[in-house]
């Protein structure tokens, strides 16, 4: 079974997942900021009573739903993917993954699915105060989502929090406090809360822009620029700091990804930071893997080993550390985790022999194995290089990692900028004047949602080929179906996505057109 | 400290009681199957709509959230029946994404692909949605075509991958069940959430009829189920048997589960009755609650007693019990301590529903609350 596995099924299965993951947050990192935004807008309609303020907070609400209605559509097909997708993978872990998707519906979608409806047909049914508080769980409960999604994510990342159990064929969880403070999840939390919250400025910014570009709607306008200015500075330096983190973290976890997005092969002391590089095919490689070098590269010398190790002559580890090994810096090669994986795997295969033959005594002396220290820090912990044949399949794709990482790192620090001027010019009080900031405004829309996508991009595709790190590959999760099933479905989503989000974008740009209070409904 | 068979009881206790809201809750689906065949103009249609639409999101969220708890749960069930029965899931989950923006997008100028292709979307998620979810349920009953290897692996025997539960007329049965059951729901939750006059005798006229499917459909999924053999498992060993009148037994032996099986059934009758022939519009209170309760008591009956919930019709050795499926002892118990806040959960969204529903929805209403489908 897993030793044949088909190829297309495994492609096609990713390329599902993708798919919707990626249409999913096209819409998600808006509900998780302008939920924030409009409950701040709110939160002044409410202390100065002004109706201009209800007007102003009404009118992105309206924005905010046509959104959120496609990011549900999209996100029940995720949750259930999991099992008609990755099977194997569901087995293999659920005791552990399912804990947080469940309590996702539990604690968080119920709270944003019970007050949104208050939020929207409570104006003239509840009194201001239940409105206010209303709309603020809907920001807390999609924030708490957000937060369950990334605990599970992050497990994926760095699997802590359980043991192997060789009677079930599944690892079982034996910490949730450990899971739930997985060091990554939390910053992946931050992390991406706050790219939510930019990216809902940046929308809020650009969508004010235009109005001022057409003379219209001009209090409206600058109230919200100036809500989403501030709320965007502040945010995009967090971001900038979150991201800053999850790097480190990925350099301590997950140092393969690293060492990827940094385009960095030999380890060195004295790492220079590429800041940015052009990369072409080059002359050296891992097995059948050719490893692209910079043909151009601006560097900031010893920057990265200070940044890692705090002193410039700390030693960063490169991809080839990984593959051949290097004692110095504690790093065991590929053939040295392959062996141990094998022998985890082979432990098992025996204890289930040894069921068979029913040597209970043997059987449960190798379940004690186990759950022994050593066992599972020295071979379970490689249980998934069992699977792997050439060591250039634990390479992740380099130069996807590496563009994705600094464009995104490159439009984070243009999203400072953007926010900087905008403030400027908004307390010099003639933003108005300035119609290049104006455009770049409406222009920079996009930007964020390019520079979200290139963030999950990034964390996803650097993982490969693992779906659990160092545990399980890709190849093993999948449900064993016939790749022509997959590819179907996958047909079947492409489409139906990519109308609904034609049919989304078509309708926010007349909403937006319409302005505020004005609309005119058909029946 | 609990026992580990406890915790596996408490699950499929609460994965059950999600099953029988679920399938109350559905009543949004079954209103939608009316959306053409009730209103009389455009604004009648606009109410019915509004009315439906101000509940979609929680029979949506009670889904994502029953998914999410029988992974959680029962980890074993999700990969074999969802990666297995793929198909039919698919269709399932295809009913329910055209529905999210259906609400959102129908009335909203420049949707694209037109306000009847919405409507389309609402009649097909609320006629496909239940009838797929009763074949879904009806397997828990009938069987399903997977093995499962040594590493709990599964195999599906079909090339269909689901869509052959089509072809298990008891399963379909169940599927009309739900979707009639969903169907005079709806009715009966419009008839106390809408004020005008003329729905209301349209929706009421249209009940008997629609109940009486239900009926034909509901007894008929009953008998065969009760009177067939059903897969029994011996708890020392865990092997699996088959048993005469499995489920006949199940709830005979466990009176709490019959007596809340005929009180659900019995509710749901008397919230019919009251409708058609007493006046009543406060029907759905009644035939809610039976729903609700005689589906949970279907699902109990499907798994406790010492029954396999998911059976296999190829190998029955493979059959999903309770004990195969579940997850660990620690998991269970960490998830029990999440479940104790559902009842919490549940008072606030009675809670905000008075606040919101005190009213009921008249056209100027819809105007007014400043949010209209
Ligand atoms: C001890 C480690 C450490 C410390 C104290 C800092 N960083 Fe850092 N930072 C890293 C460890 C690191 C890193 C892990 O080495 C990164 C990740 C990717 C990289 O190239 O270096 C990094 C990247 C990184 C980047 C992206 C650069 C790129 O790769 O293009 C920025 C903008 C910053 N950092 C900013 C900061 C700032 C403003 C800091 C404090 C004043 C800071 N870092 C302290
Ligand atoms: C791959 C993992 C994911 C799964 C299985 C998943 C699942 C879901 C589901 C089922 C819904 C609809 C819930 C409803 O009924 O309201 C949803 C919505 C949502 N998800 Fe995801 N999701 C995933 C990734 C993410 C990530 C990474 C985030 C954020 C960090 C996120 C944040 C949200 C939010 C805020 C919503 C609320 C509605 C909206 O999308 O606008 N999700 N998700
Ligand atoms: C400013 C500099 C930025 C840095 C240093 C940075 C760093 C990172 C890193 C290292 C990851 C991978 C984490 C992993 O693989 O686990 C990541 C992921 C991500 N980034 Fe950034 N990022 C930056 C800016 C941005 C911007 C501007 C956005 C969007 C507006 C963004 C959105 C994301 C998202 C959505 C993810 C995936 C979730 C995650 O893994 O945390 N980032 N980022």
């Amino acid at each position: 079974m897993i030793e044949n596995i088909d190829l297309s099924l495994v492609s096609w299965s990713r390329a599902q997942f993708a798919l919707t993951a990626i249409y999913h947050w096209f819409f998600v990192p808006l509900t998780l900021g302008l939920s924030f935004i409009i409950a701040m807008m709110e939160t002044i309609y409410y202390r100065t009573g002004s109706e201009e303020w209800k007007r102003i907070t009404k009118f992105w609400m309206k924005l905010f739903g046509i959104n959120f209605a496609i990011g549900v559509a999209t996100g029940i097909i995720l949750e259930f993917e999991f099992g008609t997708n990755w099977s194997a993978y569901s087995w293999f872990v659920g005791d552990i993954f399912g804990t947080p998707l469940a309590i996702e519906g539990i604690l968080a979608f119920f709270l944003e699915s019970t007050f949104i409806a208050v939020m929207f047909f409570g104006w003239n049914r509840v009194s201001k105060r239940f409105h206010l508080v209303s709309t603020w769980l809907v920001a807390i409960g999609a924030s708490l989502s957000a937060l369950w999604i990334l605990v599970a994510n992050a497990w994926m990342q760095n699997p802590v929090g359980m043991t192997f159990n060789p009677e079930t064929a599944r690892n079982e969880m034996t910490n949730f406090l450990e899971v739930l403070f997985n060091p990554v999840a939390a910053d992946k939390f931050l992390h991406t809360i706050t790219s939510g919250f930019v990216l809902a400025s940046v929308f809020v910014a650009g969508i004010s822009a235009w109005f001022l570009l057409k003379k219209r709607e001009t209090y409206l306008a600058t109230r919200s620029i100036l809500i989403a200015g501030i709320f965007g500075f502040l945010s995009s330096v967090l971001l900038a700091i979150t991201g800053d983190m999850s790097a480190r973290s990925v350099a301590k976890y997950q140092p393969v990804k690293f060492a990827s997005f940094e385009a960095l092969y030999e380890g060195k002391s004295r790492a220079p930071l590429v800041a940015a590089g052009i990369l072409k095919k080059g002359e050296k490689g891992v097995g059948r893997k050719n490893m692209p070098e910079f043909i151009f590269a601006i560097e900031i010398p010893n920057l990265l080993s200070f940044m890692t190790g705090g002193s410039k002559d700390a030693y960063v580890p490169g991809i080839y550390d990984h593959i051949e090994g290097n004692p110095r810096a504690g790093i065991l090669s590929f053939a040295e985790k392959k062996e141990r994986g094998q022998k985890a795997r082979e432990t098992l295969l025996e204890y289930k022999k040894a069921k068979e033959a029913g040597d209970e005594t043997k059987a449960s002396d190798i379940a004690a194995l186990f759950t022994s220290k050593d066992f599972r820090e020295n071979y379970f912990r490689y249980f998934g290089y069992a699977y792997i044949d050439n060591p250039e399949d634990i390479i992740p794709d380099i130069r996807v990692s590496f563009y994705t990482f600094h464009l995104m790192v490159l439009l984070g620090f243009f999203f400072i900028l953007l926010f900087a001027l905008m403030l400027w010019f908004l307390f010099r009080n003639n933003i108005r004047k300035h119609k290049w900031l104006l455009w770049i405004m409406l222009l920079s829309i996009p930007l964020p949602y390019l520079a979200s996508e290139l963030g999950w991009v990034l964390a996803e595709m650097g993982r490969q080929p693992w779906i659990i790190q160092d545990l399980m590959p890709v190849s093993v999760g999948v449900t064993n179906l016939k790749s022509g099933n997959v590819q179907t479905t996958f047909w079947l989503f492409a489409v139906l996505f990519t109308a609904l989000l034609i049919a989304e974008i078509s309708i926010m740009v007349k909403q937006v057109k319409n302005g505020p209070e004005k609309t005119e409904e058909k029946l | 400290m609990m026992s580990h068979a406890f915790l596996q009881h408490y699950w499929w206790i609460v994965i059950s009681l999600l099953g029988g809201l679920l399938g109350f809750l559905m009543f949004v689906q079954g209103g939608q199957t009316f959306i053409y065949s009730l209103p009389a103009n455009a604004m009648q249609r606009k109410m019915i709509v509004n009315a439906l639409g101000r509940k979609w999101e929680f029979t949506f969220t009670t889904l994502v959230t029953f998914g999410g708890a029988f992974f959680a749960s029962f980890p074993l069930f999700y990969a074999t029946s969802f990666g297995g029965a793929y198909w039919l899931w698919m269709l399932i989950l295809f009913s329910f994404v055209i529905q999210a923006v259906a609400y959102e997008y129908r009335s909203k100028p420049s949707n694209v692909l037109g306000s009847n292709t919405y409507d389309i979307f609402l009649l097909l998620n609320g006629s496909l949605g239940p009838f797929l979810t009763g074949i879904a349920v009806a397997t828990f009953f009938t069987g399903a075509h997977f093995s499962l290897d040594n590493l709990n692996r599964v195999t599906w025997q079909t090339n269909l991958h689901g869509l052959e539960a089509l072809a298990d007329i008891r399963n379909i049965a169940l599927g009309f069940a739900l979707l009639f059951l969903a169907r005079v729901n709806g009715l009966l939750f419009l008839l106390n959430t809408v004020d005008d006059e003329e729905i209301i005798s349209k929706a009421r006229n249209k009940v008997l009829f629609n109940a009486l499917f239900f009926l034909v459909f509901f007894l008929y999924f009953i008998l065969t189920i009760f009177l067939k053999e059903g897969f029994a498992v011996e708890p020392a060993t865990g092997e699996i048997l088959v048993q005469k009148f499995k489920y006949l037994k199940n709830l005979l032996q466990m009176p709490p589960v019959l007596i809340v099986f005929i009180a659900g059934v019995a509710g749901v009758l008397y919230g019919i009755y009251i409708t058609v022939f007493a006046g009543s519009r406060k029907g759905i209170w009644f035939s809610g609650a039976g729903s609700v309760m005689a589906v949970f008591a279907l699902f109990l009956t499907a798994g406790l007693n010492n029954t396999a919930f998911y059976p296999s019709v190829n190998d029955i050795q493979n059959s999903l019990t309770l004990q195969r499926a579940s997850s660990s002892r620690f998991t269970l118990e960490t998830m029990m301590y999440v479940s104790f806040i559902i009842p919490f959960v549940i008072a606030y969204i009675w809670y905000a529903w008075r606040a919101v529903t005190q009213r009921k929805i008249t056209a100027e209403d819809i105007e007014k609350d400043g949010h209209a489908y």
